[in-house]
């Protein structure tokens, strides 16, 4: 079992590495020279000399990447040219908005997924569990800055009831914090929610197939006590999967709602950097979330082996 | 019932198609040319969904933006599947490190969303409609090598596959005459689920504004548009999020329905 960890931890670190060449390769793929950005168009050869030395783009690329990659395993997801702040100085304080925003719309659409989910697998013969399932395909259809735009027509626009857009932190006002994010978690977390009902059908249909589950019945279980009591168990073996893959949707559709409710996250962040063409935060920023999706799906995988003796495998 | 999620997704599906093809020809009114006295008209005649800001015609908009959704979708699903599905094949037929090393490949690029991609692209060269197209294609490129992966495996199990490998055919010959034909439906299932993928990704794209550039009309970028005007027009906001949710609607119904008539040992599960 150690060794069955220590296999899927030596995949991450390959996974890590082949992303932050990828990532590199991208944002080197264009010519550019960035001290002739910073200095204008007057700039002596000299001072463009002096500055690219200064900034380590005269260095051949390989080199370049490898002293990026090589900061980033010390934390330093390397400096902006255009400012000169730190790419981890820039996702510091931004990075708790986007984690409320991801973790509440995450608990929000297991909150929606597992009962509907669960009732269009119980029903799926009848009207009402067909119902269940046909608004599940209308919230996968639904953009969720759509639903962001909607949300905010209703309750801000129309009723005044929530603020439309922007933040305040949690330390200055728990209140006016907690309105801010109604909106933006409503959006993310519903839509997503739909997504994941599909998925929460589908498992606990595979479990209504199961001897257990008959066995069950058999006895005198109604069908909600054997679905709770055997079915959530069983199925929620694949649904952490499917939670931890839904995280990187999850996290891009954060930087799309961000944009919508301008909420100060990663994700506004990122979009502001992008029309800056600041690539070297750029580079940071992408790598970051990438890093979190690879990490926390390998951790999901890690998990499943300590959980289910089953997965353990035959004696090594 | 069991044919009603085909119906309805290819009644979706056709009537974007057709849309987009009627408004190569024909729009309303100019989709493009600014009006500057029309501007904000109310839904009526002979603006049917009024206009914009720019005293443009919400319908001819709306009917331009279904090319644009067509394109994206078709050239970024078939940067998917050319590429993906081949990889999957050999992945499935493969010895056992190919497998692994392309199934590992995909997971890498798994962890990279359409969206995020095609951000990064945006950032080194420039948002376009070509970034987001190429983005959406490399992104997608896992979801299809792994139904291919999958298929092969189920196809080269079988007999008839055995038979064809005792009487001396070829691997190449076997992934073109068995495992090819076999998987062929299942590979136009996930076309049609990643179509659907690719509209939301691209309308995500154009409401960041990293799409396709202005003037060409995008359903995300008039979006993006009505979003200035959402406390003065709600309404605005409203027809190109409903144009884009009926087409990811129709493209995920004609996928599922797709399944549920060539495999109908798959209609109690899904």
């Amino acid at each position: 079992m150690i060794r069955r960890v220590g296999a899927r931890l030596g995949i991450l670190a390959a996974s890590l590495l082949a992303a932050s060449v990828l990532i590199f390769v991208v944002c080197s793929a264009l010519p550019g020279d960035v001290a002739s950005v910073i200095l204008g168009e007057g700039a002596t050869p000299d001072q463009l000399a002096t500055l690219r030395h200064q900034l380590g783009t005269d260095r051949p690329l390989p080199v370049q990447y490898l002293s990026w990659a090589s900061g980033m395993l010390q934390g330093d997801f390397g400096r902006s040219y255009l400012s000169g702040d730190s790419v981890a100085s820039l996702l510091g304080p931004r990075l708790a908005v986007t984690f409320w925003l991801v973790t509440f719309s995450l608990i929000l659409a297991l909150l929606v997924a597992l009962p509907t989910g669960m009732y269009a697998a119980l029903r799926r013969r009848h009207w009402d569990g067909f119902i269940a399932t046909a608004l599940a395909q209308i919230g996968m259809a639904i953009p969720a800055f759509w639903a962001g735009l909607l949300l905010v027509a209703v309750f801000a626009v129309g009723l005044h009831w929530l603020p439309a857009n922007g933040y305040v932190p949690f330390a200055e006002d728990p209140g006016s914090w907690a309105a801010h994010l109604v909106l933006p978690v409503l959006a993310l977390g519903l839509i997503q929610g739909a997504m994941l009902t599909r998925y929460v059908r589908s498992a606990f249909i595979d479990v209504l197939n199961e001897d257990y589950f008959r066995t069950a019945r058999a006895v005198g279980w109604t069908q909600g006590r054997a679905m709770v009591r055997h079915g959530l168990r069983n199925a929620s073996l694949s649904l952490v999967t499917v939670l931890g893959l839904q995280l990187s949707s999850v996290l891009v559709g954060a930087i799309v709602i961000e944009s919508v409710f301008a909420l100060p996250g990663l994700g506004t962040m990122l979009l502001q950097v992008v029309t800056q063409h600041d690539l070297q935060v750029v580079q940071g920023t992408v790598m970051f979330l990438v890093a979190v999706v690879l990490v926390v799906n390998a951790l999901v995988d890690v998990s499943y082996l300590i959980i289910d003796p089953r997965l353990r495998g035959e004696r090594e | 019932m069991k044919r009603f999620t085909l119906v309805v997704g290819l009644v979706l599906v056709c009537s974007v198609v057709l849309t987009a093809l009627v408004s190569l020809v024909w729009t309303p009114f100019d989709p493009i040319r600014v009006v500057a006295a029309d501007a904000l008209l109310k839904p009526g005649w002979p603006h049917l969904l009024g206009t914009d800001a720019f005293g443009i015609d919400i319908v001819s908009r709306l009917m331009i933006g279904a090319q644009t959704t067509l394109q994206v979708g078709i050239i970024a699903v078939s940067i998917a599947a050319v590429v993906g599905v081949p990889l999957g094949v050999l992945a499935g037929q493969g010895s056992g490190w190919v497998s692994e090393v392309v199934m590992r490949a995909s997971d890498v690029v798994y962890a990279f969303p359409a969206l995020l991609l095609a951000i990064l692209f945006a950032a080194a060269f420039g948002g376009s409609t070509w970034t987001a197209m190429a983005a959406i294609g490399i992104a997608t490129i896992p979801a299809f090598a792994r139904v291919a992966r999958a298929g092969t495996l189920h196809v080269m199990a079988s007999d008839y596959v055995l038979a064809a490998r005792s009487c001396g055919t070829s691997r190449m010959g076997i992934a073109v005459r068995h495992v090819m034909p076999n998987i062929a439906p299942l590979i136009g299932v996930q076309a049609s689920v990643a179509f659907a993928t690719a509209i939301l990704a691209e309308a995500g794209l154009s409401f960041l504004g990293l799409g396709t550039r202005p003037p060409t009309p995008t359903w995300g970028r008039m979006l993006r548009d009505a979003q200035n005007l959402l406390f003065g027009d709600p309404l605005q906001s409203l027809w190109p999020g409903l144009a884009i949710a009926l087409a990811v609607l129709g493209f995920n119904l004609l996928g599922d329905g797709l399944r549920d008539y060539l495999d109908p040992q798959l209609r109690e599960v899904s």
